[in-house]
C-alpha cells in the first residue's frame, strides 16, 4: 500500500485523474471561478520557471516577478498592436531568455543572498521601468483592453474557451519543464545547485549551466507573463512589483523546491486558498503566514517534502511491523520443528 | 615517450605564503606514482594548480605533451584528466546510479544531445558495471547522501573513472576508510590501472597503502620535493623520515 502511494502507477493516477478534473471543471465551476483556477495555472507556469532556476540549479533570484511582466506587457504591446498572438508569446519567451542569460552573468561572480540582493535590485528596475517609461509602457495607467486570442479560428474571448487555452499552453510549457528536469540537464543542475566545484571536475560546463538555469527558468516566466496579458485584459506596473516576485518564491519553497509537483500546489496555496478562506476575512493572512512559518519550521522542504515525509514514516512503521510478525512465524516455525525432530526421534 | 602528466616548476603562492615552492614532475603511461608528505606541505594545493582549480603563481603543466595551464577544471576532465577531492564529494541528494551517470553525461554529445536525448545520455550500463565493481550494488538506488562514510569514498572515487580518464589524481582515497575497505580499494584501483592502463597520482599519509599500491614515490616538505624514488628506497632515505619525524 505505501510502496503503492510512492510508485510510478499512483502518479500516473493522480494526474490522470487531475487532467480530468481540470478538464470537466468549467462545467461546474461559473465563469469567476474558472478565471480563478486559470489565475492559478499562470501562477503554477512562473513557480515552474523559478523552481528551475532555484529548486534544481540552486540559483536564487527574486527577479521572476518582473519576467512574469516584461513577458506581459511584452505580448500587451504587441497584441494591442496587432500582431498575431503565437508570435508575441514566442516573443516574451524569447525576450526573457535574453534578458535571463544576461542577469545569469552576475551569479557567476555572487552567490546565495549576494545573488539575491543583484535580482532584487534588476527587479526594481524593471519595475521602475515600467512605470517611468510612459512612451512605451503608457506609465502608471498600464494595459487596458488586451484582445484575447483568436486560434485557428478559435475564439478564446469566453471565460470556458480563455480557461481552456490556459490549461493547454500550461500543460505544454509543464510537459517542457518536465522534459528538461528528468534530461541530463535535470541531474548536471542538482549537480551545481549540490556541489559546483566537484560537479566542474567532472566536466560540468557549469557557467554555461548556470546562465543556462536563468535564461529558461526567465523565459518560463515570461511565458507566464503571455498568458496573464489576456487573462487579465487589464494590468499596471504594480501587478509586478517585488511583491510578485517574493510571493512566488514563497510559492516555490512553500510547496517543495526541487520537485515537480511543488509550484503546482504553492500555486494554490497562494491563489486559491485565500479566496476559499474567504471566511477567515481579515485573519486570513495572519493565519496564512503562521502556518508558513510553522511548515518551514518543521518541514523546510515544503508540503511536497511533509507528505514524502509521511509516506515514508508510514512505510517504516509498516516494515517493521512486517519484521515483527515475520519473526514471530519464524519463532512458530521453529518450534513446530523441533516437535516434527521429537516426534521423528520418538517414531525411530 | 612523452609523459602522460609533466608539470614544471610549479609555484603558488597565497599572499606572503609559498604553499607550493617549484615543484617539477613527471609520470609516464600506465604508472602510479605516489605523493607523500607532512600536512600543510603542499599536496593538495599542488593537485589544484594541476588541474585548474587554482592557478599557478607560476610553472607549467602539460598532458600529452599538449600546454593546459590555465584550462578550465571541466575542459582538462573532457581531455580525460578527472580527480577526487580531499574532502569526500558527492552529490548526496542524486541516486548512486545518477551519481555516476552524471560523471560520465558530459563526455558524451553536446549539450543540444543532451537536452533532447536520452535520459541517461546512454550510461546506465556503464553505471551499473561501475557499480558491481565497486561492490555498492546493494545501494545503487539509494540517495548518494545516505550511505556510510566508506561507501561514499568508494563511490567518490568510482565517480573519477566513469568516463574512462587517461590520469586520475586521487587526494587521500584512503582517509577514513576502514582496513577491509582499504584492501578492496587498493585492489579495485590496481586492476583499474591494469585493465585499462590508466595513470594514477595518489595523495596519501596511509604508508601501508602507498606503498603497497605505488611504482615510485616523490616527497613533499614545505612545498618542495625533498626526495623521489621507488617505495623501498623512499622508506630507507634518512631525509623522509627526518621531515616526518623531526618536526
Ligand atoms: N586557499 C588558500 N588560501 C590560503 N592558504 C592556503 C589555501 N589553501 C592552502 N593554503 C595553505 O597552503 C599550505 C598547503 O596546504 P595544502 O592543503 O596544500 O597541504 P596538504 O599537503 O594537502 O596538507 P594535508 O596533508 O593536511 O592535506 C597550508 O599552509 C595551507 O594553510
Ligand atoms: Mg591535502
Amino acid at each position: 500500500m505505501m510502496d503503492f502511494l510512492t510508485s510510478r502507477a499512483f502518479k500516473g493516477r493522480v494526474f490522470v485523474l487531475l487532467m480530468v478534473g481540470l478538464i470537466v471543471l468549467p462545467f461546474f465551476l461559473r465563469p469567476f471561478g474558472l478565471l480563478l483556477v486559470a489565475m492559478w495555472m499562470v501562477h503554477a507556469v512562473a513557480a515552474l520557471g523559478l523552481n528551475l532556476t532555484l529548486g534544481y540549479a540552486g540559483q536564487i533570484s527574486m527577479a521572476q516577478g518582473a519576467f512574469v511582466g516584461i513577458g506581459a506587457y511584452c505580448t500587451g504591446l504587441m497584441t494591442l498592436a496587432g500582431v498575431p498572438y503565437p508570435i508575441a508569446f514566442l516573443c516574451s519567451g524569447a525576450l526573457c531568455f535574453a534578458i535571463g542569460w544576461i542577469l545569469g552573468y552576475p551569479a557567476l561572480r555572487v552567490q546565495h543572498h549576494y545573488l539575491a540582493f543583484v535580482t532584487l535590485a534588476f527587479s526594481t528596475l524593471v519595475f521602475l521601468v515600467m512605470r517611468n517609461e510612459e512612451w512605451l509602457t503608457n506609465g502608471i495607467y498600464g494595459l487596458t483592453d488586451i484582445p484575447r486570442p483568436i486560434l485557428f479560428g478559435w475564439n478564446t474571448g469566453k471565460a470556458q474557451d480563455f480557461y481552456f487555452f490556459t490549461l493547454l499552453m500550461t500543460s505544454m510549457l509543464a510537459f517542457c519543464v518536465w522534459w528538461i528536469i528528468r534530461s541530463p540537464w535535470g541531474r548536471a543542475f542538482i549537480a551545481l545547485r549540490e556541489n559546483p566545484v566537484r560537479a566542474l571536475s567532472l566536466g560540468v560546463d557549469t557557467r554555461r549551466y548556470t546562465l543556462m538555469a536563468f535564461a529558461m527558468g526567465s523565459s518560463i516566466g515570461g511565458f507566464a507573463g503571455a498568458l496573464y496579458a489576456p487573462l487579465v485584459q487589464f494590468f499596471e506596473p504594480n501587478s509586478f512589483s517585488l511583491t510578485l516576485s517574493l510571493k512566488l518564491l514563497l510559492m516555490v519553497i512553500v510547496g517543495g523546491s526541487g520537485t515537480f509537483f511543488g509550484p503546482f500546489i504553492g500555486a494554490a496555496t497562494e491563489v486559491l486558498l485565500p479566496e476559499w478562506l474567504r471566511i477567515a476575512q481579515g485573519y486570513y493572512l495572519i493565519i496564512y503566514a503562521m502556518l508558513v512559518m510553522v511548515l518551514m519550521m518543521f518541514c523546510p522542504t515544503g508540503i511536497i517534502g511533509l507528505g514524502e515525509r509521511i509516506i515514508s514514516h508510514l512505510r517504516q512503521k509498516k516494515i517493521s511491523s512486517e519484521r515483527s510478525a515475520q519473526a514471530q512465524a519464524m519463532g512458530q516455525d521453529k518450534v513446530a520443528q523441533t516437535k516434527s525432530d521429537t516426534q521423528g526421534g520418538a517414531g525411530q | 615517450m612523452t609523459p602522460v602528466l609533466q608539470v614544471t616548476n610549479i609555484r603558488k603562492q597565497f599572499g606572503g605564503l609559498t604553499a607550493v615552492d617549484g615543484v617539477s614532475f613527471s609520470v609516464n603511461e600506465g604508472e602510479i606514482l605516489g605523493i607523500i608528505g607532512p600536512n600543510g606541505s603542499g599536496k593538495s594545493t599542488l593537485f589544484n594548480c594541476v588541474l585548474g582549480q587554482l592557478q599557478p603563481t607560476e610553472g607549467e603543466v602539460r598532458v600529452d605533451g599538449q600546454l593546459v595551464t590555465g584550462l578550465r577544471p571541466c575542459d582538462l576532465n573532457r581531455l580525460g584528466v578527472s580527480r577526487t577531492f580531499q574532502l569526500l564529494q558527492v552529490f548526496p541528494q542524486l541516486s548512486v546510479r545518477d551519481n555516476l551517470i552524471l560523471a560520465g553525461q558530459e563526455h558524451r554529445g553536446s549539450m543540444g544531445t543532451r537536452l533532447f536525448g536520452a535520459r541517461d545520455a546512454g550510461l546506465t550500463d556503464d553505471a551499473n558495471r561501475m557499480i558491481e565493481f565497486f561492490r555498492l550494488s546493494h545501494v545503487a538506488d539509494e540517495k548518494a547522501g545516505g550511505l556510510s562514510y566508506g561507501q561514499q569514498k568508494l563511490l567518490d572515487a568510482a565517480m573519477a573513472f566513469m568516463a574512462g580518464p587517461r590520469l586520475v589524481l586521487l587526494d587521500e582515497p584512503a582517509g577514513g576508510v576502514n582496513l577491509t575497505m582499504l584492501g578492496h580499494l587498493r585492489e579495485r584501483l590496481q586492476a583499474i590501472n591494469a585493465e585499462q592502463n590508466a595513470t594514477f597520482v595518489v595523495i596519501e599519509h596511509n604508508m601501508e597503502f602507498v606503498m603497497a599500491l605505488c611504482d615510485r614515490i616523490i616527497v613533499l616538505a614545505e612545498g618542495k620535493v625533498i626526495a623521489e624514488g621507488t617505495p623501498d628506497a623512499i622508506r630507507s632515505n634518512p631525509e623522509v623520515i627526518e621531515a616526518y619525524l623531526g618536526h
